[in-house]
This record gives structure tokens, C-alpha cells and sequence, in this order.
């Protein structure tokens, strides 16, 4: 693949005393790319994660994010990534139009930036009409489209979404994964973690860790003959248990 | 015999309809599933099932039990997993189970048969708070502590969710083992690929149930031609699909589309059609729908209706 790379991890480790969350792990992803990051309850995909953001240290090992350190360089990594939580990071008692101001404010951006992002939100997910009306008023579906729009207002290189669909209606699943196409065809990487493994057939390449490593990294397609499964569940499942 | 009877249950909290005449049954040593998503109503069924709500309307028994007039009754002979957490966090997984058979006055001795299976999983752990176990763990602990009474239905609110796959799988073994005691299972789940697992199941959404069956029927009774197509670009394929006329309805499944046709048509045809747009076409084959399929077809319908309406 010729294309940039978004993410670069080396050996990447975190110790928590005796306890190693994140072993070793290496791999890149590449810009426009919907990296799907997978692992049992307990795997160290959080932990993993949390470094990637910024917000934790490794214990050793190296990294990259959108060009930036991820031991150096932590604050302006927040500045340049999106996050987004199944938890919608959305307030609710604030209006459409004043979450994406108050992100845009938190980010940063100039009043006239956040002018033009707000119109181009509402437009973009038709949302005119409710364009004052609090959150807690909307769909569930509409309400994470949002919060995806939201968590790029900064135009981040990268979006991390730490399993955005449990749970949710399998018309509103859909709705959003149309949304994260949408945003990789123009060139935004996106990083997902989830327990659906049947979502994982919706990512270009997936990783899976089991007790702090990674264990596989492919595309679907290659996982599965790798594994000898007919879906990801069945390589899920043979990697975990074995 | 029924192990549980609904009859016409409404409920509404202020404006917002939760359940609107909700009928079924299951019988004892079914595995029945309700199917939907969240705020379909699943959990208020849950509530009124085991006597800790009320219905507007309409009549519900449990082991025989009205679930009004009789609910002291039902309490002692039914085991619930609330979808929430509900053990006690600074307990050990020794003492909540212990707690549990108290109260049911019995004693884990009594019944250890019944739980043995899971409890001996989480057994070396038994000196650990609940509250510091994974998820895994506290869904086994949560099922032992529902079970230790030796109840005759199970009440299990989405148990599964949030919990990883390999997790998953172990707990709907477990099912199967107590549905062969003779136990029936009332089990909830967003899931929609757990439905396989169940020996009837309703497919639910808000407050409306859409069809009950076994899932196995419900796949053979879906007439509508359905396609799985794989191409290179997912989102370009989608958005030609929807343009067309013979399109009734096309959406993502994973590294697939599925699209559902108006008239049956030639899969060839089809692939021939979306090459025109320069999309590479793998693959282009009629299928079997999913119970994922059928909800989102029905679902559909169901939308038409409310706006018709």
C-alpha cells in the first residue's frame, strides 16, 4: 500500500506493576482506512487505545499519530484526533446548534470557522429543522450521527470510536456505517473498536488482541481464510480460545 | 403448561407508549428470545413479568401466577438477571451467592447441582469482590445468583450485551443445559444473530411486536429475493442501488450488500448492471435472509404504516 500512514506503533507496552496490559504490540494504519481494533473484555484494547490518544504513557516502545509522538507530543495529539464513545459525548440539555458550538469552541475554532462548520453539519445531515431543539428531543440514530459530525468539527487526520453502536437498532447501525464510509472515501481514517464481530466484516483491516498482544491483523477476507472460518465470529473464536 | 402467559399488555410512561398489546406465551423448558433494540420495551416487559411494574392493561401469569394478584408467589418461583449489574459490588462472588440463597432460603449446597457447571468457572475466584470482576465473570456470577433457588422460569435482560463473543457463546451454552433441566427461558438481546439460538422468538420494536416463530420458520417464510453483492466500493454500490427501480431495499452487511428486489432477477444481470458504473463486482448471489434481514425488512414496513397512519 503506497498510501500515508496515519498511525505507527513499535513495540508499543504498557505495564501496570507486575501486570503487562499492552504487550508489544506493532502495526500501522493508513490514511482513509477504517482500522477495526477487536479483542476479548480485558484484552488491552482500552489501554491501547488510551496511549494512541494521548492520555495514558507507555511503559516502552514507540509511536506515531497523525506525524505526532504518542510519548512527546500527547497534548497536540488531542488536538488532532476526533474521539467518540458509546456514551455519546453529546450534552443533551444543549441544543443541536450549541454542541457543535461548544466543540468548536473547545477545539478552537475561530467564530467564523465554527459558523461555517455548524451550517455545513446541518446541512449535510439535514438537520435544519431541529437545528434548535435539545439533543434528548432527537432519534437515537440521528443523535450518533451527530456526534460522529461532532467529532470531527476540527477536521481531525483521525477518528477513534470506542465501540459507538452497542446496542442500537440494526437500521441505525447501518445508517452509521454508511456515515463512516462517507468520511473514509474522503480520505478520514477511522480507528473502531467493537464486541460485534459481525461489524468487523465492515472494516477494511482488523486486528485482534488476546491478553495484550496482537494476534492477527488482516483484512477480513484474509483472516477468515487464515483461520479456515466462514465469519469473523469463528476466527474470534479459534484465536481466543486456542 | 404455560410457564408464562401475556395477554393484550399495554404500557405507557406519560406520552411515550412502551408496550402496546403485547400477546405470547412460552411453555416450560422453551428458550424463547425477544429480538430488538433499545427502547424497543423489552426491559419493561421484563419489569411487569416479574411483578415489579404494573400494566395499563391486559392480563400476564407466571408459572399460573397472575403477576398482580399473586405476585408473592411468582417472586419464589422465578429467577431474574436485570439488565443492569444488580449484585452487590463489595460482596465477594462466595458471599453475593451466598446472600442469594439465604434469601430464598436455601443454602448453595441445596441446589450446587444447578449452578455447578457455571459456579466451578468463576469458582477460583471466589475470595474476589464482585465489583473488580470482568464482564464475563459477573454475567456468571449474575446467572448463578438467579439460578441458586432452583426457579422454574428465568427472566434474563439482554445478558449478553457488552460481553465478548467467546463470553457469549459459553452463556448461550449454559442456556441450552438449564432449558434441559425443564427451566423456560425468557431471554432478551439486541443480537440479532442469537436468535438462532432460541426455540421461538418475538422480534420487537417500540412497543409493537413485528412476528413470533421460530426463527428457523421465520427464514423459510421470508419470499421477497434477496442478493448478497460484494464490490469493491460498498458506498458507490449503495448509493447506484437506491437509484433504481428494482430496487426495494439496499443495505450494508459487513463486507456485503444485501439487496432486496421488487421482481426475483438474474444475478448476472445484476452484476452486469452494477459494472456499467465502473465498480469491480466479486460476487453477486441470491440468499437466505438472516434474522437481521427479516427485522429490517419488517421494521420497514412497519415505518410505511406509522406514516400512512
Amino acid at each position: 500500500m503506497s498510501k500515508a500512514k496515519v498511525i505507527t506503533v513499535q513495540d508499543l507496552t504498557k505495564k501496570f506493576g507486575d501486570f503487562t496490559a499492552v504487550d508489544a504490540i506493532t502495526f500501522d494504519v493508513y490514511e482513509g482506512e477504517i482500522f477495526g481494533f477487536l479483542g476479548a473484555n480485558g484484552a488491552g484494547k482500552t489501554t491501547a487505545m488510551k496511549m494512541l490518544n494521548g492520555l495514558s504513557k507507555p511503559t516502552s516502545g514507540s509511536g506515531t499519530v497523525a506525524g505526532l509522538d504518542v510519548i512527546k507530543q500527547t497534548e497536540k495529539i488531542k488536538e488532532r484526533i476526533g474521539y467518540m464513545s458509546q456514551k455519546f459525548s453529546l450534552y443533551e440539555d444543549l441544543s443541536v446548534v450549541e454542541n457543535i458550538q461548544f466543540y468548536g469552541g473547545v477545539y478552537g475554532l475561530s467564530r467564523k470557522r465554527i459558523k461555517e462548520k455548524t451550517e455545513e453539519i446541518l446541512t449535510e445531515l439535514n438537520l435544519q429543522d431541529v437545528a434548535k431543539k435539545l439533543v434528548k428531543s432527537l432519534p437515537l440514530g440521528w443523535k450518533q450521527r451527530l456526534a460522529f459530525a461532532i467529532s470531527m468539527v476540527h477536521d481531525p487526520a483521525i477518528v477513534f470510536m470506542d465501540e459507538p453502536t452497542g446496542g442500537v437498532d440494526p437500521k441505525v447501525r447501518r445508517q452509521f456505517w454508511e456515515a463512516i464510509y462517507e468520511a473514509s472515501k474522503k480520505g478520514r481514517t477511522i480507528f473502531v473498536t467493537t464486541h460485534y464481530m459481525d461489524e468487523a466484516e465492515y472494516c477494511d483491516r482488523v486486528s485482534i488482541m488476546v491478553d495484550g498482544k496482537i494476534e492477527a491483523l488482516d483484512t477480513p477476507d484474509k483472516l477468515k481464510e487464515q483461520f479456515n472460518a466462514k465469519t469473523m465470529d469463528e476466527v474470534f473464536l479459534k484465536l481466543v480460545r486456542n | 403448561m404455560e410457564a408464562i402467559t401475556v395477554e393484550h399488555i399495554s404500557k405507557s410512561y406519560g406520552d411515550i407508549k412502551a408496550l402496546k398489546d403485547i400477546n405470547f406465551n412460552v411453555k416450560s423448558g422453551e428458550l424463547f428470545g425477544l429480538i430488538g433494540p433499545d427502547g424497543a420495551g423489552k426491559s419493561t416487559l421484563f419489569r411487569i413479568l416479574t411483578t415489579l411494574l404494573v400494566a395499563d392493561s391486559g392480563n400476564a401469569s407466571v408459572v399460573g401466577h397472575d403477576v398482580v394478584k399473586e405476585y408473592k408467589d411468582i417472586r419464589k418461583k422465578v429467577g431474574y438477571m436485570p439488565g443492569k449489574f444488580s449484585l452487590y459490588q463489595d460482596l465477594s462472588i462466595e458471599e453475593n451467592l451466598s446472600f442469594f440463597a439465604t434469601i430464598f432460603g436455601t443454602t448453595i449446597e441445596e441446589n450446587y447441582d444447578l449452578v455447578k457447571d457455571i459456579y466451578v468457572q468463576i469458582e477460583p475466584f471466589k475470595k474476589r469482590l464482585a465489583g473488580k470482576l470482568s464482564g464475563g465473570m459477573k454475567q456468571k456470577l449474575a446467572l448463578c445468583c438467579a439460578l441458586i433457588h432452583k426457579p422454574e422460569v428465568l427472566f434474563l435482560d439482554e445478558p449478553t450485551t457488552g460481553v465478548d463473543a467467546v463470553s457469549r457463546k459459553e452463556f448461550w451454552d449454559m442456556l441450552k443445559n438449564l432449558k434441559e433441566k425443564g427451566i423456560a427461558i425468557l431471554v432478551s438481546t439486541p443480537y440479532m444473530d442469537e436468535a438462532s439460538l432460541c426455540d421461538r422468538i418475538a422480534l420487537i420494536q417500540e412497543g409493537s411486536i413485528l412476528s413470533i416463530d421460530a426463527p428457523e420458520k421465520m427464514i423459510s417464510a421470508f419470499a421477497k429475493p434477496l442478493y448478497a453483492i460484494k464490490t469493491n466500493d460498498i458506498y458507490e454500490t449503495l448509493l447506484f442501488l437506491r437509484k433504481q427501480s428494482y430496487t426495494e431495499s439496499a443495505l450494508p452487511f459487513g463486507e456485503y450488500i444485501h439487496l432486496i428486489t421488487k421482481e426475483p432477477m438474474d444475478e448476472n444481470g445484476i452484476k452486469n448492471h452494477i459494472k456499467l458504473e465502473n465498480i469491480q463486482v466479486e460476487e453477486v448471489k441470491a440468499i437466505r435472509a438472516t434474522i437481521e434481514d427479516i427485522f429490517l425488512d419488517l421494521s420497514k414496513t412497519e415505518e410505511t404504516l406509522n406514516t400512512a397512519n
